[in-house]
């Protein structure tokens, strides 16, 4: 679980994040949407310990991240795993070389015990005859199941993932959306998604926290972001003629 | 001020590059691959530049002197001390400027836009240490090139000088060793090692921490080569001066 209380950021005279407090509960896909602008990436990169708030806390499972020690910091970063927008595979390395880094980095493993997790969680993310792959050989979909491979192979406490099915078509967007909600609950961990894509919140949303001006406009569930009067949500939610049609159905329905 | 922010901020890079190292294991194989991309990949280029240039100092050399009371060793004289002094550590090291430097530039940059230093330092990896540490230690191997270019500027000061009718190859030789002070090549090989540190080190700085899309790391790249060559010149300024002075 991730609770954060009260975080503050700034850029020079820029407030992005004004005060956010919300809780990320374990086993669950908690989403973070919301318009470009409105502080989800600096919001993440908080939360990634990438960026320090100048005020409020972030605890970890009751750990607050800024009284930990340098060490025990680079512990905690080792479970967390991270999907990035753009996949972010190391262009010199294979795929097999790619999930194997982490394990590479900070395990002591024999290189057959590496393989074999390597090859677990390949499997895992169904992708079986791309090890000798390197990433620009690959399509956009097969890279997010590499970064999503790498993520996981520590066993991570954490996972983090910024857009992951931007730039891709809706099928295989849907296949990684259930990808990442299979592996947060086979692997009881707290996944948190950074997304404007209403497809996602529809499809995988536990919990709903929407940012608007730095600030936490709303929080719910996928349920109950259908119902809200919130007009900043509703705006955002509706922009799309499709969920126009989901919400006068709705509508249409209760009266 | 922001010149002051820059050596602030590459001081601290600098510090940081050599703390929480990386596993050995995996350290050894970035240097062995940094090795072969910066200092091996570069021989070709420095070995062309350096036999051409040798030979041109030869010629001028001999097409100014015109006075028949000065020997003609003195051709062989002075392209040693050009090649030895001046031309192996200080312009090879400008031209690795642009060669190397951009290509740490570009490629350190270019993991900064794809997110890819993120990822590393997502995973707890000190990625200065990671990605700089291995070119810094790469390039200690950069004095043995500039040998090479030595060897190579001198002999080709030889074969201009020799064939092009100048000199004899006696004159030459002799020239070579008039008045030689073994300091000058400790001299030579010292600026090599200061250069060295700073072709790896700035165009570093200007990759790891740029910021934009893809038109900025060939901004950046640009700016590289010329802090890392105006740097280079001035210190070879101080050197002298402290060295030969």
């Amino acid at each position: 679980m991730i609770e954060v209380n009260d975080i503050h950021k700034s850029f020079g005279d820029a407030h992005i994040l004004k005060g956010i407090s919300t809780t990320f509960e374990k086993g669950k896909t908690n989403l973070i949407i919301g318009q470009s602008g409105s502080g989800k990436t600096v919001f993440l990169k908080c939360l990634l310990g990438l960026f320090t708030p100048e005020a409020g806390s972030i605890l970890y499972d009751g750990k607050d991240y800024s009284t930990l020690s340098e060490n025990e910091k680079r512990n905690l970063r080792q479970e967390m795993g991270m999907v990035f927008q753009g996949s972010a595979l190391f262009d010199s390395m294979t795929v097999e070389g790619n999930v194997k880094f982490p394990l590479e980095m900070f395990t002591k493993q024999s290189q057959s015990e590496m393989r074999d997790r390597v090859n677990m969680v390949l499997k895992r993310v169904n992708l079986v005859d791309a090890h000798n792959k390197f990433p620009a050989e690959i399509s956009g979909g097969m890279q997010k199941r590499v970064a999503i491979a790498r993520a996981i192979v520590m066993n991570p406490k954490y996972l983090f993932c910024d857009e992951p099915n931007s730039g891709l078509d809706p099928k295989t967007a849907i296949l990684i959306d259930d990808l990442i909600k299979e592996i947060t609950e086979e692997y009881n961990i707290t996944t948190i998604i950074n997304t404007h894509d209403m497809n996602s919140v529809m499809q995988i949303g536990e919990k709903i926290l929407f940012l608007k001006d730095g600030l936490k406009e709303w929080e719910g569930t996928k349920n109950e972001i259908f119902k809200t009067d919130n007009e900043a949500v509703t705006n955002f939610v509706y922009s799309s003629d499709l969920f126009k049609k989901v919400r006068q159905m709705y509508i249409e329905e209760r009266h | 001020m922001n010149y002051l922010a820059s050596i602030g901020s590459y001081s601290m890079m600098v510090v940081e590059v050599f703390r929480k190292p990386t596993k050995w294991r995996i350290m050894k194989s970035l240097i062995l691959k940094e090795i072969d991309e910066l200092v091996y990949g570069s021989l070709g280029i420095i070995i062309f530049i350096s036999f051409f240039i040798g030979a041109v100092v030869a010629i001028q050399t001999a097409l100014n002197l015109t006075n028949p009371i000065i020997p003609r060793s003195l051709i062989g004289f002075a392209t040693r001390q050009s090649v030895i002094l001046e031309f192996a550590p200080t312009f090879v090291s400008i031209i690795m400027a642009g060669k190397v430097g951009s290509y740490i530039t570009s490629s350190i940059g270019t993991m900064r836009v794809t997110e890819q230093i993120d990822a590393l330092e997502v995973m707890g990896v000190n990625s200065l240490n990671y990605l700089v540490f291995p070119k810094i230690i790469a390039m200690l191997f950069y004095p043995f090139a500039i040998a090479i270019s030595m060897y190579v500027g001198i002999f080709g000061g030889w074969l201009a000088g020799v064939f092009g009718g100048f000199l004899t190859s006696a004159d030459f030789v002799a020239g070579l060793q008039t008045d030689f002070v073994p300091f000058h090549i400790a001299y030579a090989f010292i600026k090599t090692l200061i250069f060295a540190f700073i072709i790896a080190t700035i165009p570093s700085f200007h990759g790891f921490y740029m910021k934009g899309g893809a038109l900025e790391v060939g901004k950046a790249s640009t700016t590289s080569f010329v802090w890392t060559s105006v740097v280079i010149i001035i210190l070879n300024y101080i050197l002298t001066q402290l060295l030969l002075g």
